[in-house]
């Protein structure tokens, strides 16, 4: 379905409002694809079309939600009927409210391409096996591809609500991904890689067998460490992994929660100098940009910490209203749960010195090139952070011996201060945030 | 939900164009919600979903549509474009005619959550709230969610098979934060069971509350967590988790079969303490991953994957089953009718030991006792995986001493199982928990008696 046929069922469902009430319509449909391959065969061949919608309903400063998977005529006014008496129950809070066009123009942003819809199944099966084909003969230390995909996805999404808000979106997205296994005596280790784009044409299968068949082989022979203090390079898709969280510590929720560590720190130095941190869903690289936020406002740049100093928190209509200002067009969800607040698109800004110069000044250190259980590890309430992670030592200067069964620990209040320099590889990722390479001082690395 | 000759129709629709097999997997699904957070009741929110998954297998590749048209015309054109992903050639294959057979549900169903006045579940939340506020006033913050769900699947398959399930859980649970000189903490404590409202008989929200609260309480005295390799005494129920995601993602037949697990080739082979079994059990009555069948029409069993220290079997779904010519072991498992089934597990447990615990915990010199374990991570290939510690003491001369802030812990599946030095005698199951596995969420539970395992990394910043 197209976004002006969506547009038009939420539309319906807001003409159906009450005097009194606030009703906001969010409705999405995709159709999707994902091509699994194993052993030069099709493992399994998804094609899957869905849609639903969710509807927010607001009467005496009273909110109530519910929302359905299907289209169906007579589920829209189930579903409405269903919000509608479950705001009954609810507290009343008068700052619950739904957004009202605030001006500001959306982006011009080229989200959807044609070619995807041009590119035939046979096509999509013949870029996984390669893929496949490539990861196996990258490294004859490779053993085995546990999985080979190719996936699309084809999605439109409309917003209407009784105060004015008439909002549509589509896009297109593509990837590719591979699982690897490398082995060497009795030890295997694990490896993936990636690429991901708007239409196939921009999907790289080079690059995501060479990511595959590196980091499952480069972990071979890898030993665990004594424990020490060390200074840490985080890889660009470490830092990524680093900065949503951070970024969910400034949402204006959290803060007015009371749930954020950085609560009244506003104007504070709460980074080093060199830290610059921004959420810009108005930034064609990213593969999370778009030109409206969840509730259906025009994204911007906010810039969250500059030189260190922490300028914003982020906002949807509700905590903006709040916290005595206004949404930052970060209203984030999907049409089965009302907004939150959070990051679209976050980045640092990157400084001049490539991986290899940051290398070079380091005497005793560890490139992590993995964590696990980062988000079991973290609680972005304290702040404590304690991770699983994998990488390469640096000893003078230069990469040395693979280490594993490590764990790197601080507060993200610290490591945050403790910054010592920002890469200038900056790398768009499928995910909300960007990487780049990060250097930190003092993090305790937990070994043997 | 849907009438059985459509289902009939929709498998011959499927194996028209040369399919081997075929199978139909209906799912109705209604939930509701409700959050309490900052002192008010945020919302209450309803869902509905409905919808078929088709999937169709041709050699070893399987095709798979779904839709949420459950009309005759919506079932067969989802039927043709799971056939057609099939890409089979020739036809001749046959439905074979369809036998229902139910499967008895370890849950017994006492009150529907539907049956229960929006008001009344509201009413829990501002319970729990106040209970969690009047345990210390350092508790700065409290959120409360209450949540139920209703489940309805019909499965069939070109063999012949015909059952359905009718799943009911409800969920509770309460998160705190506590402020205090050096900062923020919290405390988090959840109750589940695949049962209806009666949940309230057996669990006081109020007192949710408090352990959530005292949790969170509890760190703000707790020390930085130490660093480096120590013995690691884990409490009963606490560290279930460790067992699901260190041992039992590698027993997984797919990942098995894909040389994925460092678990391959090792049926019969000694690879625990002669004490350690663990078994899996999807028919335990009323744990959080129990059901009357999995989601490809099978009943769900009791399999005992460790015995006495011995590898004896994987767990199996319907595909990887048929490859080694054998019985599923009632493992098919799905987040809903948009997924494809997999190997996954119920409720994964390590069993009784013979030990007190309290001669456990005497008996370790110097360690860490770990009350509950958060959430973490496996590489199945490797072995290794990660917690999160979100409650965790020292150990110092046999005795419980002081907390410590959250921390990981790290170590290798294969290894852990072999340090397992001695299991206590006090089994309980864990916290309700979702499982995630090639981005599918399924419904699991765990549980362990104390037990102490000889060495294990731990990821904190004390030196």
């Amino acid at each position: 379905m197209n976004p002006e046929e969506l547009l038009e069922i939420a539309e319906r469902i807001v003409g159906w409002g009450r005097d009194g009430e606030q009703i906001e319509a969010v409705v999405g449909h995709s159709q999707e694809t994902e091509v699994r391959v194993y052993e030069g065969e099709i493992e399994s061949l998804s094609v899957a079309e869905s849609q639903g919608v969710g509807i927010r309903v607001i009467a005496d400063d009273r909110q109530g939600f519910a929302h359905a998977g299907t289209l169906d005529p007579e589920v829209l006014e189930e579903t409405l009927a269903e919000a509608r008496d479950n705001t009954v129950f609810g507290s009343p809070d008068e700052f619950f409210g739904l957004a009202e066009p605030d001006g500001v123009e959306p982006p011009e942003l080229d989200l959807y391409n044609e070619a995807l819809l041009e590119f035939g199944t046979d096509a999509k099966i013949d870029m996984a096996l390669e893929l496949e084909r490539a990861v196996q003969a990258g490294d004859p230390r490779i053993v085995g591809v546990e999985s080979a995909d190719y996936g699309d996805a084809l999605s439109a999404d409309a917003i209407a609500t009784t105060t004015g808000i008439r909002s549509t979106g589509r896009d297109t997205s593509c990837y590719l991904t591979a699982y690897s296994l490398a082995s060497e005596g009795d030890e295997t280790q694990t490896g993936f890689g990636f690429s991901v784009g708007r239409e196939p044409s921009t999907l790289d299968v080079a690059v995501a067998a060479k990511d595959a068949v590196e980091r499952a082989t480069r972990m071979l022979g890898a030993t665990q460490p004594p424990t020490e203090r060390v200074t840490v390079v985080l890889d660009p898709f470490v830092t990524a992994q680093f900065l949503g969280i951070i970024g969910s510590t400034l949402s204006g929720e959290a803060v007015l929660k009371g749930r954020s560590l950085f609560a009244d720190r506003l104007g504070d130095q709460v980074a080093a100098p060199n830290v610059t941190l921004v959420d810009d869903p108005t930034n064609p690289e990213a593969f999370t940009a778009s030109d409206a936020d969840g509730e259906g406002l025009a994204t911007r740049r906010n810039l969250l910490i500059g030189g260190g100093q922490l300028e914003r928190f982020l906002h949807n209509s509700y905590t903006g209203r709040r916290s005595g200002s206004a949404s930052t067009g970060s209203a984030v969800r999907g049409y089965a749960s009302t907004p939150g607040v959070g990051c679209q698109a976050l980045s640092l800004v990157p400084g001049d010195q490539p991986p290899e110069e940051l290398i070079a000044g380091i005497d005793n250190g560890v490139l992590v090139q993995g964590v696990s259980g980062l988000h079991s590890g973290v609680n972005p309430v304290s702040g404590d952070f304690s991770t699983g992670a994998e990488g390469l030592r640096i000893r003078n200067g230069a990469l040395a011996e693979p280490v594993r069964e490590i764990t790197i620990a601080s507060t993200l209040q610290r490591m945050l201060l403790d910054v010592a320099a920002v890469g200038s590889d900056l790398t768009w990722l499928p995910m909300s945030s960007a990487g780049v390479s990060l250097v930190v001082a003092e993090v305790t690395m937990s070994g043997a | 939900m849907i009438d059985e000759s459509l289902v009939s129709s929709t498998l011959s629709e499927a194996l028209r164009t040369g399919g081997e097999f075929a199978e139909v997997f209906a799912e109705d699904r209604r939930s509701s919600s409700a959050l309490l957070d900052d002192g008010k009741v945020e919302e209450l929110s309803s869902g509905r979903t409905r919808g078929a998954g088709i999937r169709v297998v041709v050699g070893e590749t399987t095709g798979f549509a779904h839709t949420s048209d459950l009309t005759e015309a919506g079932l067969a054109k989802a039927a043709r474009a799971a056939a057609a992903a099939a890409r089979g050639g020739g036809g001749g294959h046959q439905v074979v005619a369809l036998d229902r057979v139910d499967a008895p549900s370890p849950n017994e169903i006492e009150v529907l959550p539907e049956t229960v006045a929006k008001a009344t579940k509201v009413d829990l939340l501002g319970r729990a709230d106040e209970a969690a506020r009047a345990a210390g006033s350092a508790i700065t913050q409290v959120s409360a969610r209450y949540a139920d769900g209703r489940r309805r699947i019909l499965v069939a398959n070109s063999d012949g098979l015909l059952a359905g399930d009718d799943q009911v859980r409800t969920r509770f649970a309460v998160s705190c934060v506590a402020m205090g000189d050096t900062g923020m903490q919290t405390g988090f404590e959840s109750v589940g069971r695949p049962i209806g409202f009666e949940l309230f008989d057996e669990y006081e929200v109020d007192e949710l509350a408090r352990t959530a609260a005292n949790r969170a309480l509890t760190k703000l005295a707790a020390q930085p967590a130490p660093s480096g390799s120590m013995p690691v005494v884990i409490g009963p129920g606490g560290g279930g988790v460790l067992f699901h995601e260190a041992c039992g993602h590698g027993l997984e037949a797919d990942l098995v079969a894909k040389q994925a697990s460092v678990f391959r080739n090792r049926v019969g082979e000694q690879v625990a303490h002669p004490e350690v079994t663990l078994i899996d059990d999807g028919t335990m009555a009323r744990e959080w991953g129990a059901y009357a069948i999995d989601d490809e029409g099978r009943p769900a069993q009791r399999n005992v994957l460790i015995e006495n220290g011995v590898l004896t079997d994987y767990m199996w779904d319907l595909l990887r089953a048929r490859k080694e010519g054998r019985e599923s072991s009632g493992n098919g498992r799905r987040q809903s009718y948009q997924h494809l089934p997999m190997v996954r597990m119920t409720n994964t447990y390590l069993a009784n030991g013979t030990a007190d615990p309290q001669d456990i915990i005497a008996a370790t010199d110097r360690g860490v006792y770990v009350a509950h374990l958060g959430g973490g991570q496996v590489n199945t290939a490797t072995g290794d995986f990660v917690f999160g510690m979100s409650e965790a003491y020292l150990i110092e001369n046999g005795q419980i001493g002081a907390p410590i802030r959250e921390g990981n812990l790290i170590g290798n599946g294969p290894e852990v199982l072999s340090g397992i030095e001695v299991l206590g005698n006090d089994f309980a199951m864990g916290s309700p928990g979702t499982c995630g596995k090639d981005g599918q969420g399924v419904p699991v539970g765990d549980g362990t008696p104390t037990l102490r395992v000889a060495s294990m990394t731990i990821g904190g910043t004390a030196a």
